[in-house]
């Protein structure tokens, strides 16, 4: 009797770190998409509803590089992807340039406006991806080196690309906390955020502050596009799919915390992934979110923010 | 009488919009339309009730849901479910064929059979009674409207996070209504609805009933809308949304405010769901999730969120726009749509609405004068035009 | 400190994130006393107000009115036990009408039902134009209260808060951004409604400090540095450092 406890407790113990690693992968995703949104909502308040459609940028972007290298430079197909991920962001990057130039600049203290006309700048760019690319899904064709696993031991099977999207996460999370907490052009985006009219009066060029910083958020996206096609199959709703998730992260974690953020997106991921052992991944889904719900009702501010004298 | 005319009315403006809208939807639309086309404005109509109802929550009061398609689908799906079980008693009594009534069990939803599910949930079990199923169809989306708007409210959770929150309500509502297959017909929702108390509802004459009694239904909704926005709790709606901790501090509670609101809207939403229902035949989760929420927001903002009737003119154009546009041109519709949308909150913040608040009066001073400059050659109707000039 | 002391704060304290912003800070006022609590910036003034009105809930100590505990209540509640609070920056409704910003205000039909059902009787009509005359607002009745200057915006405020009534009024900055001459209308305005009610204001004009105060606190990081009248504060050496920095 004691010895079948044993076994299926290490049976389980393996259930446990096979799902949690799964979990790494999803809450690698979570924290690319979030990042980008942490700094449009949290800290520009423009409600993105096109930050998906930046991710099927991103994605695509990454897929055409694919074909381009497999089509005419198949000895490149180990390299190639650094040089995706690359492209992609800079491509997001002008297009969110763009974006912000024509449309989101009008509307920086109507919050609520920024979402009606964002979801119909969603609309567009779903609709050009499909007359682009066809709605048909794509991949990518990945390098050797990141496809299989590694075992550490018998039982143990941990995905490698699972592992590249987790440091790549890992490596986005620092430099977005240098440049945003660390560096002068950091300091100069928190001041236009927080007082605009103060931030101009003392010589900051605010515009150019909210064009590259909105340009920013959405090449971080484009970023997570990239690293997607690593696990998933690109068609043009793909980003749609994860924008309410990636909402509930950012405002799970307290919409202007990096820490925040980071710990929400693992939160939401582990639990999800942990749960779908035991329920179907519908219902692991309605369960996390009921949870990250209610506890936002507790604590409305996220899991991360500091009491303000307002 | 009087303040009657001044408040349900909206005085002499609002009248008057009001008497143009009447007649649109009672005259020109039914004398215009053929019986499918007028059949697709009921559909059309029954989305308005929720704009209607956004204009009060959202335009007056600041409350942007981004989740109306659960009220809307809540009472879509109770008025279903009513409809289904007369079907399914239906269709086994007036089958002839034993093969027929062997394969189906008497009383019971088709997708139930098909879900192997042997004997009728529970929950079904209040929608046997049209007079309940009536309660009902008000009394779920409003006690969860309740529910939600107290526990966000009172926690003072709004705007933006307020807007994210109702919209994962709606997703987490569309996959448990897929996934509960064998209880509310999975992904293709619940179908195959004939008869309402006996009464086809799938021939012409029953639709042309029903077009007119969703058109008088929707009247009424914009009565209440107009009352609520006349007396004072309108004012303290429009206070609310300008200056909330001002109205908080003048002593009142601002989450049960709120939360009022926010359940007249989502009644008003249900009855648009039912009317629905009645109208077209069907219910399905995937005219309750994410997407059809957000039109129905943006049914409001193209209409102007201040304006009750605009929100009307609102939802018939969009909604018309998107099945002209995606019959005409299948691949620029969402281009099209998409443009729209930007063009609407970039240009018109109050909407078609606030474009005839401001261009209209001059509009109607032009035409005025071009008949008055025609008139002048008839000096006995003069004083006709001089009367229209004041009234203007 | 007499027991019949309307307003008694006890050992208050409120820490954000360690920072506190009002500490131990001991104070009352008594019936129909106009106090002025002035101080540096950063001294804790506004969140002083802010505790007292159920904005910011304080980490320790008592706040009690008429014998009552405030701390622990809702906002509105505290507002129905009759505090009234005008904040720093006007907050009025823009899109409303002056007369419209004062019938809200007016203390009736606050519950569901009350809002449904209000109705604008004679008495109503007659207290709002009352109040107008003595925010010298009449003539502007009919305005929307976006269209108000500064001072008026100002009064405006003012006057929301007096047609409830209150027996404690909360006044932050009531002159910032008047003229002379309309901050010598609010003296008046201030010396008229503390009859029947205790009144407590932040200000940092001195000339406007000294015509009104019956009494003068000054704050000083969150604490308590001087109390007593406007000459005894003046002269007040303690009072001189931290304004002036020696």
């Amino acid at each position: 009797m004691p010895l079948i406890l044993a076994t299926s407790f290490a049976e389980l113990k393996d259930i446990f770190l096979m799902q949690g690693f799964a979990g790494f992968s999803l809450f690698a995703v979570f924290l690319l998409m979030a990042l980008g949104l942490a700094i449009i909502f949290g800290q520009m308040k423009v409600i993105n509803m096109a930050h998906g459609e930046f991710l099927t940028v991103g994605a695509y972007v990454t897929v055409f590089l694919s074909h381009m290298v497999t089509d005419h430079a198949p000895k490149m197909l180990p390299y190639y992807f650094p040089v995706a991920i690359v492209c992609a962001f800079v491509v997001a990057f002008i297009l969110g340039y763009i974006v912000e130039i024509g449309l989101v600049k009008y509307l920086y203290n109507r919050p609520l406006d920024t979402l009606l006309a964002t979801w119909g700048l969603s609309m567009i760019l779903q609709q050009a991806c499909r007359s682009i690319f066809g709605a048909r899904e794509d991949t990518a064709t990945l390098p050797d080196w990141m496809m299989g696993s590694w075992s550490p031991s018998e039982g143990l099977d941990i995905p490698i690309n699972g592992m590249f999207l987790l440091a790549l996460a890992i490596v986005m999370v620092v430099l977005v906390y240098f440049l945003m907490y660390r560096s002068r052009w950091g300091l100069k985006v928190r001041a236009t955020m927080q007082n605009r009219a103060m931030a101009g009066a003392v010589g900051i060029n605010t515009k150019s502050v909210d064009r590259i910083t909105f340009a920013l958020g959405c090449g971080l996206a484009g970023i997570a596009g990239a690293a997607f096609t690593t696990i998933g199959s690109v068609s043009p709703s793909a980003g749609s799919l994860y924008i309410v998730d990636t909402f509930i992260v950012v405002v799970f974690g307290g919409a202007a915390s990096l820490l925040g953020t980071v710990l929400s997106a693992f939160t939401i991921a582990q639990s999800q992934s942990i749960l779908e052992f035991f329920l179907t991944g519908v219902l692991a889904k309605i369960f996390v979110l009921v949870g990250v719900i209610i506890i936002l009702m507790i604590r409305p501010q996220g899991l991360i923010a500091s009491k303000v004298r307002k | 009488m009087h303040t009657l005319y001044n408040r349900a009315l909206g005085g002499k403006s609002g009248t008057v919009g009001l008497a143009l809208l009447c007649i649109v939807l009672f005259l020109v639309f039914p004398l215009s339309l053929d019986n499918f086309r007028l059949n697709m404005m009921s559909k059309y109509l029954s989305y308005a009730f929720v704009a209607v109802g956004l204009v009060l929550c959202w335009g007056n009061g600041g409350i942007l849901s981004l989740g109306q398609g659960l009220f809307w689908g809540f009472g879509g799906y109770c008025m279903a479910a009513f409809l289904k079980l007369e079907a399914a008693h239906n269709i086994a009594a007036e089958s002839g064929s034993d093969q027929i009534r062997a394969l189906t069990t008497v009383g019971l939803p088709d997708f139930m059979d098909w879900n192997q599910i042997t004997s009728l949930p529970y929950i079904w079990y209040p929608f046997k009674s049209f007079p309940l199923t009536i309660i009902l169809v008000f009394l779920v989306p409003t006690l969860l409207a309740y529910i939600i708007g107290t526990a966000m409210f009172k926690r003072r959770v709004g705007g933006v996070y307020f807007a994210l929150i109702t919209q994962a309500l709606c997703w987490i509502m569309e996959i448990s209504f897929v996934t509960r297959q064998g209880w509310t017909g999975g992904i293709n929702g619940i179908t195959d609805l004939r008869t309402c108390l006996g009464w086809d509802i799938r021939t012409k004459s029953a639709q042309i009933t029903l077009y007119f009694l969703t058109s008088i239904f929707l009247i009424a909704c914009i009565l209440v809308g107009r009352f609520i926005l006349s007396i004072k709790l309108g004012r303290i709606l429009v206070a609310m949304r300008d200056g909330e901790d001002r109205v908080r501090f003048s002593g009142y509670s601002v989450s049960k405010l709120k939360t009022f609101i926010f359940c007249v809207a989502a009644a008003m939403s249900a009855m648009g769901g039912a009317l629905f229902v009645l109208n077209v035949g069907f219910m399905s989760p995937k005219l309750v999730t994410i997407e059809p929420s957000i039109y129905m927001v943006i049914f409001c903002a193209v209409g102007g969120r201040n304006s009750l009737i605009g929100a009307v003119y609102g939802a018939i154009l969009v909604s018309y726009g998107k099945t002209y546009f995606s019959e005409m041109f299948p691949n620029l519709w969402y281009f099209l749509m998409g443009g729209v949308f930007i063009l609407v909150t970039r240009f018109f913040p109050d909407g078609l609405a606030g474009a005839v608040d401001r261009f209209g009066p001059m509009l109607g001073k032009k035409i005025f004068s071009m008949i008055g400059r025609a008139q002048q050659n008839f000096p006995a109707v003069v004083p006709v035009t001089i009367e229209a000039n004041e009234g203007h | 400190m007499s027991a019949a002391a309307e307003l008694e704060i006890k050992d208050l304290t409120v820490s954000f994130d360690g920072f506190k912003a009002v500490d131990n800070f001991t104070f009352s006022v008594e019936h129909e006393e106009l106090r002025v609590v002035i101080g540096p910036n950063g001294a804790g003034k506004t969140t002083l107000l802010d505790l007292i009105c159920g904005k910011t809930r304080p980490t320790g100590g008592s706040i009690r009115f008429k014998g009552r505990e405030l701390s622990k209540m809702q906002e509105n509640s505290i507002v129905r036990q009759g505090v009234g609070r005008k904040f720093q920056t006007p907050s009025i409704y823009p899109k409303l009408t002056v007369f419209e910003n004062l019938e809200i205000s007016f203390p009736r039909g606050r519950g569901i039902w009350g809002s449904l059902f209000f109705k604008q009787t004679d008495d109503v009509r007659e207290r709002i134009n009352e109040v107008a005359r003595d925010t010298y607002l009449s003539d502007h009745l009919h305005t929307s209260a976006e269209h108000l200057s500064h001072g008026q915006k100002q009064w405006l405020e003012i006057g929301m808060v007096l047609i409830a009534d209150p027996k404690l009024m909360l006044l932050d900055e009531p002159v910032a951004g008047m003229s002379v001459r309309e901050r010598q209308q609010t003296a008046d305005l201030l010396k008229r409604i503390c009859k029947g009610r205790s009144v407590v204001v932040i200000e940092h004009d001195m000339n406007f400090v000294k015509e009104i105060a019956h009494k003068v606190t000054v704050m000083h990081q969150g604490k308590m540095l001087v109390e007593g009248s406007m000459d005894e504060v003046q002269a007040n050496e303690k009072v001189r450092e931290v304004y002036l920095g020696h």
